[in-house]
């Protein structure tokens, strides 16, 4: 099968997935696991039940996360631009990733805290135990499990919105299968692309899902 | 020390108000096993969550070992839970944590020192019959021993209050006599006021020295509990006390009953000392009658001995009019009937 890609192009390509996926989901985690723990103990009835911090940062979510990821990479490139000082490469488009995908960690680890058994927090606060100590001791550790699985959907979310990170320059195996790909019809590079983005998807989905079990005791 | 007084409660849901409790006074010295029994909506689990304030009062105020909790801030609040154990119907434990761990968490929040922590929970892991599960999950045990584990959680911290709510509901019969057995020994043992909340007699029967009854968020009975069984005054308290003690003639010894028209019936109770003595014999004995025992029960309460009998007196009048001034000289209750 006759290519135009060098095996340079690829491998360049894989790498700036990998650093797309892995800053983004770094960073992500580390606005987006706090959000997910505020909504969750804000939330009216938790345990550090606040209207106006829940009120506010829950519709805000809500409106981030209803864009698009190709509006949301265009809308703030002044902002990527401030962070940065660059609108385009690799790292202009990790910005835009991290702003996309954090917000949907927060609601994923929300989600996985809701799971948390009530009668758990129940004792824990018939225990006396601060806040913080419920978090930390208590609702955490219960949702490990679950939240290495919510992880694992981040990850495989980001990988996609990689894809679409090329409009910018961000390079990356997404990028490489439109423009070699799709727009001159290098059948050979869409099959690799495909190929290698399956692979990266099912090995994550599979390692998550055995840490997860571990987690879980399920072993 | 366990107080409530005149405690009301209201949930407010959605506009629509629901008065949960109602007026409840109650008091539990210090070494009590009080028992706290009631259908389900009864406002039981308001009533116990009350004491240690996971849910605040209305109106009324609570105290515990004379500290009023109401008036505590956040902070304060805290330490008095640390002194207050709470116990569950579905046991609540971290599943991701072994047994050992699940008892060691109210000595890790009170930063314990690693090898204190090890020393109290191997401790307690003996005294509730745990010490081969310590590297256990939760998951592995069965009910009882899930029980054990937060028993032993409870009592880390060396509570003097110990509150549980439907320890024992979801346990079968043989498993949850053997967790009231240690419920008990804890009491003997440690001195620990225990609040109990169930729904099952034979809960009280087996543990309580007070027992108070619940309905619609009031309580419609309360007092010792060998009062309380042997003289059950409120409709459902007389409900609650006939599945554990049956004083009801059986159907086929009321249809023999006609055949004898001459004779008197009586119904004898029996508290105590009295309860062992050969009482029946004697009234044989002394008197020229015949004694027909319809039905006889006997129930221990307390280390005390309840009984209830229904006899049937055959002879003269008179003869039968001093045969219950003898029963009731032995310390015999006796009530003559009419019809069963
Ligand atoms: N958090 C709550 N919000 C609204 N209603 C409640 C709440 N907790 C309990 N109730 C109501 O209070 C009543 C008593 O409940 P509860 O104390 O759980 O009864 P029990 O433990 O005796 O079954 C029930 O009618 C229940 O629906
Ligand atoms: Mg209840």
């Amino acid at each position: 099968m006759n290519t135009s890609i060098t095996s340079d192009q690829l491998f360049r390509a894989l790498k700036e997935t990998l650093t797309m996926v892995g800053f983004s989901l770094f960073f992500a985690s580390l606005i987006g696991i706090p959000i997910g723990i505020l909504l969750v103990v804000t939330r009216p009835g938790g345990i550090l039940a606040n209207k106006w911090v829940y009120g506010i940062l829950n519709p805000v979510i809500n409106v981030v996360r209803s864009l698009p990821f190709i509006i949301l990479l265009v809308a703030i490139i002044p902002f990527t631009r401030l962070i940065v000082h660059t609108s385009v490469g690799t790292s202009a488009a990790i910005v835009p990733l991290i702003l996309y995908i954090a917000p949907y960690i927060g609601r994923l680890v929300e989600n996985s805290l809701l799971e948390v058994n009530p009668g758990i927090l129940e004792a824990a606060e018939a225990m006396g135990a601060t806040p913080f100590q419920v978090i930390w001791y208590f609702l955490l550790p219960e949702a490990f499990g679950s939240l290495i699985l919510t992880m694992t959907t981040a990850t495989i979310g980001l990988i996609g919105a990689t894809a679409m990170a090329g409009t910018v320059g961000g390079g990356g195996i997404g990028d490489l299968a439109i423009s070699y790909g799709y727009q001159r019809f290098d059948t050979f590079v869409i099959l690799v692309t495909v190929a290698i983005l399956v692979a990266f998807v099912q090995g994550i989905q599979s390692v998550g899902n055995r840490l997860a079990r571990k987690a879980r005791r399920e072993s | 020390m366990i107080e409530l007084r005149d405690v009301y409660k209201t949930f407010e849901r959605k506009g629509v108000s629901h008065e949960a409790l109602r007026g409840v006074n109650l008091k539990a010295e210090k070494g009590d096993i009080f028992g706290v029994i009631g259908f389900s909506g009864a406002g039981k689990s308001t009533l116990i969550r009350l004491i240690n304030h996971l849910e605040k009062p209305t109106r009324g105020h609570v105290f515990v070992d004379g500290e009023p909790l109401d008036r505590y801030g956040v902070k304060q609040l805290r330490e008095a839970r640390k002194r207050i154990g709470m116990i569950f119907q579905h046991f609540n434990l971290l599943e991701t944590r072994t047994v050992f761990d699940n008892v060691a968490i109210p000595l890790v929040l009170l930063k314990k020192s690693k090898k204190e922590i090890r020393e109290r929970v191997t401790e307690l892991l003996e005294f509730t019959g745990l010490s081969d599960k310590a590297r256990n999950y939760p998951k592995e045990l069965s009910g009882g021993q899930k029980q054990r584990v937060g028993i032993a959680r409870a009592l880390a911290s060396n509570p003097s209050i110990l509150l549980c709510d439907e320890a024992t509901s979801a346990l079968d019969p043989q498993t949850t006599r053997s967790i009231l057995d240690l419920l008990k020994r804890i009491n003997e043992q440690y001195g620990i006021t225990m609040l109990v909340v169930t729904h099952e007699m034979s809960v009280i029967q087996q543990i309580c020295n007070k027992v108070a009854v619940m309905e619609n968020g009031e309580i419609v009975e309360q007092g010792n509990v060998l009062d309380v069984f042997g003289d059950p005054r409120h409709p459902t308290t007389q409900n609650f006390v006939r599945t554990v003690i049956h004083n009801e003639v059986p159907g086929s010894v009321l249809q023999t009953l006609n055949a004898e028209p001459e004779s008197r019936l009586f119904k004898l109770k029996f508290v105590g000392p009295s309860a062992s003595e050969p009482i029946i014999d004697g009234l044989i004995r002394r008197h020229d009658l015949k004694v027909n025992i319809l039905f006889a029960n006997m129930t221990e309460i307390q280390k005390t001995t309840l009984g209830h009998m229904i006899i049937q007196l055959d002879g003269a009048a008179p003869v039968i009019d001093r045969a219950a001034e003898y029963l009731a000289g032995q310390g015999v209750q006796i009530e003559e009937v009419k019809s069963l």
